[in-house]
């Protein structure tokens, strides 16, 4: 079974020179067809940018040194600009981080769902409202129509993550990369939006990539997890097996720092500070190294 | 209650209505000049009282109609050469209305291209239109349409030319600006990840948000082409010599300014109210279409 997404050694840079700053170095991972992989890391660890790498969203002065990327066997990186075009929102979708901010502000709800799926599925435009209509209540939107013709700032921010995921089920993609869908919202929020992904994913059966730094989604909806920390993959594994017997110290420290409803509060530790430095002293060893290693 | 809270939804004053009224006074009075302005510019043959070159030198520097001296039938009096003030002031609206209009379109368009295209690209094409812009600006407008509109020659074509070549740098430096920071928006890159190309990101996503903008810009603009057609009436480069012109009212009047002061005061009046009321609408209009205040 060929991975939907295969990545390996991929290294990425931000900026050049004396500025350069590594934010990927050599990240392996895959995700097979209807799995759902947690990335989990600290803020910085680098798994928003894996994510951005994977939809050819690098800011304009990050660049990939080394590595390759391939969706479903086929060499993403090297894809002309129009086919890669053609694979994103249908093939491979993005649930974003910010609902309230990634929608446009001035197109009503349902010309932004209509958007997507006209400019995959070749529908018309009342064909693709209708369509919208049924995704909005298969993801558990009341009076779906009326909604359609509502703006952005109309609707709360737990339905236009909805709203979003919807358009990114749309067009049945096979490979979703979620970056943090639940961070922005409340927990009880956080809750249903969760339960709303995993049945949309059974049902439709959509690999997804789960970004997040929260070790109880994790546990809850992934079967498999990678975790990441300065741009490198610790540790990688199925996500009962990593979350009972960590092998990486850092998962340890990581466990150790999550609250647990079956701990006392005081049994919390912080992720020991020499952990982080050894860590990263590790990292920048790995940097000079292939400086050394390239020249 | 459903059933109250379902009328009352449907009672809701439509969106151009709630618009309307959040644009408020300046709106209303910035509409009504620039309404009437248009219609007068219209109207001209059928509500000027007489034609406006028609000379009458036996009732020269007539004053108006309700001071002593005045005729009933010339209203706002007449010119050193009998010829009838208001007409000549409703003749000159149709000069105002059509260098307003036809220049602030054509600089709008190409700004708004130029300035697309410069904060959508960025790198050296965006380096060189803003450079091109600060050359620009760094000469004198009033001067540089003076110039221009001397070198091309006198008519109606010259003068809308030299307005247009001038002020198409205010479109392009506010709407590179402007372009740039929605680009930078979650829902543009949300556009992107659908699969939707520059040109289309642009036209239909990051268009729609600076409409409000663009509004107020060629309201504004509208205002200034008249004034510039003003001053170059002014200093005799403008249309035709025989056309009445504001402008030209006015540098007439200035030589008879002691004997009759209304033929240059009536004609300074019409430009003050035609600027303010395009400066009114243009306010108006920003805070009626402003999504932000959409609240």
């Amino acid at each position: 079974m060929t991975a939907v997404l295969s990545i390996q050694d991929l290294h990425v840079t931000i900026g050049r020179g004396a500025r350069a700053a590594n934010v990927l170095r050599g990240v392996s991972l895959e995700v097979q067809p209807g799995e759902v992989r947690g990335l989990v890391g600290e803020s910085g660890a680098g798994k928003s940018m894996l994510g951005r790498a994977v939809l050819g969203l690098l800011p304009a002065d990050a660049w990939i040194g080394k590595g390759g990327i391939a969706f479903a066997g086929r060499d993403f990186l090297t894809l002309p600009e129009r086919e890669r075009r053609d694979l994103l929102g249908r093939q491979i979708a993005l649930i974003p981080q910010d609902p309230m901010t990634s929608l446009n502000p001035v197109k009503r709800v349902g010309d932004q769902i209509a958007r997507v799926l006209q400019r995959h599925l070749a529908l018309s435009r009342r064909q693709a409202l209708q369509r919208a209509t049924e995704l909005l209540a298969e993801v558990a939107i009341r009076d779906p129509q009326r909604v359609l013709g509502l703006y952005p700032y109309e609707i709360s921010g737990g339905m236009r993550q909805r709203v979003l995921i919807a358009m990114a089920f749309g067009c049945d993609p096979s490979l979703i990369i979620a970056d943090e869908p639940t961070t922005a919202l409340d927990v009880t929020v956080q809750r249903q939006v969760l339960q709303l992904i995993e049945r949309l994913r059974e049902r439709r059966g959509a690999a997804i990539l789960f970004v997040t730094h929260d070790l109880g989604v994790v546990a809850k909806i992934c079967r498999t997890m990678t975790v990441m920390h300065a741009g490198r993959v610790l540790e990688d594994g199925e996500t009962a097996d990593v979350l009972t017997r960590p092998r990486h110290a850092y998962t340890r420290a990581l466990l150790a720092a999550t609250p647990r409803a079956d701990r006392p509060a005081d049994a919390l530790r912080p992720v020991p500070p020499a952990l982080i430095e050894s860590l990263w002293s590790e990292a920048h060893r790995l940097d000079r190294l292939s400086i050394v290693g390239r020249t | 209650m459903v059933d109250v809270a379902a009328s009352v939804a449907l009672q809701q004053p439509s969106r151009w209505a709630m618009g309307f009224r959040r644009g408020g006074a300046r709106l209303w009075v910035g509409g009504a000049i620039v309404a009437v302005l248009i219609l007068v510019a219209l109207l001209a043959p059928w509500i000027a009282p007489h034609d406006p070159i028609e000379q009458d030198l036996l009732s020269g520097q007539l004053p108006p109609a309700w001071m002593h001296g005045g005729d009933t039938a010339y209203l706002l009096g007449t010119d050193s050469l009998g010829r009838d003030v208001l007409s000549r002031l409703i003749y000159a609206a149709r000069v105002a209305v059509v260098v307003g209009f036809v220049a602030a379109l054509l600089a709008g368009a190409i700004g708004i291209t130029l300035g697309l295209i410069a904060g959508s690209f960025g790198g050296w094409i965006d380096q060189a239109t803003s450079r091109l812009i600060d050359v620009w600006m760094a000469f004198p407008p009033i001067l540089l349409s003076i110039v221009l509109a001397a070198v091309i020659g006198a008519g109606l074509t010259s003068v809308i030319l030299a307005i247009v070549v001038v002020d198409w740098t205010r479109f392009a430096r506010i709407i590179r600006a402007e372009t740039a920071v929605q680009l930078q928006r979650d829902y543009a890159m949300a556009a992107r990840v659908i699969g939707l190309n520059r040109g289309q990101t642009l036209r239909l996503e990051i268009l729609p948000n600076l409409v409000p903008l663009v509004v107020t810009l060629l309201a504004v603009e509208m205002g200034v082409a008249i004034l510039v057609e003003v001053i170059l009436s002014f200093v005799g480069i403008s249309v035709a010599g025989d056309t009445p012109t504001w402008g030209g009212m006015i540098a007439e009047g200035r030589q008879i300014i002691y004997q009759s002061p209304w033929v240059m005061a009536f004609a300074i009046g019409c430009v003050i109210v035609s600027v303010v009321g395009f400066n009114l609408l243009g306010d108006g209009l920003r805070t009626a279409l402003d999504p932000v205040q959409r609240r």
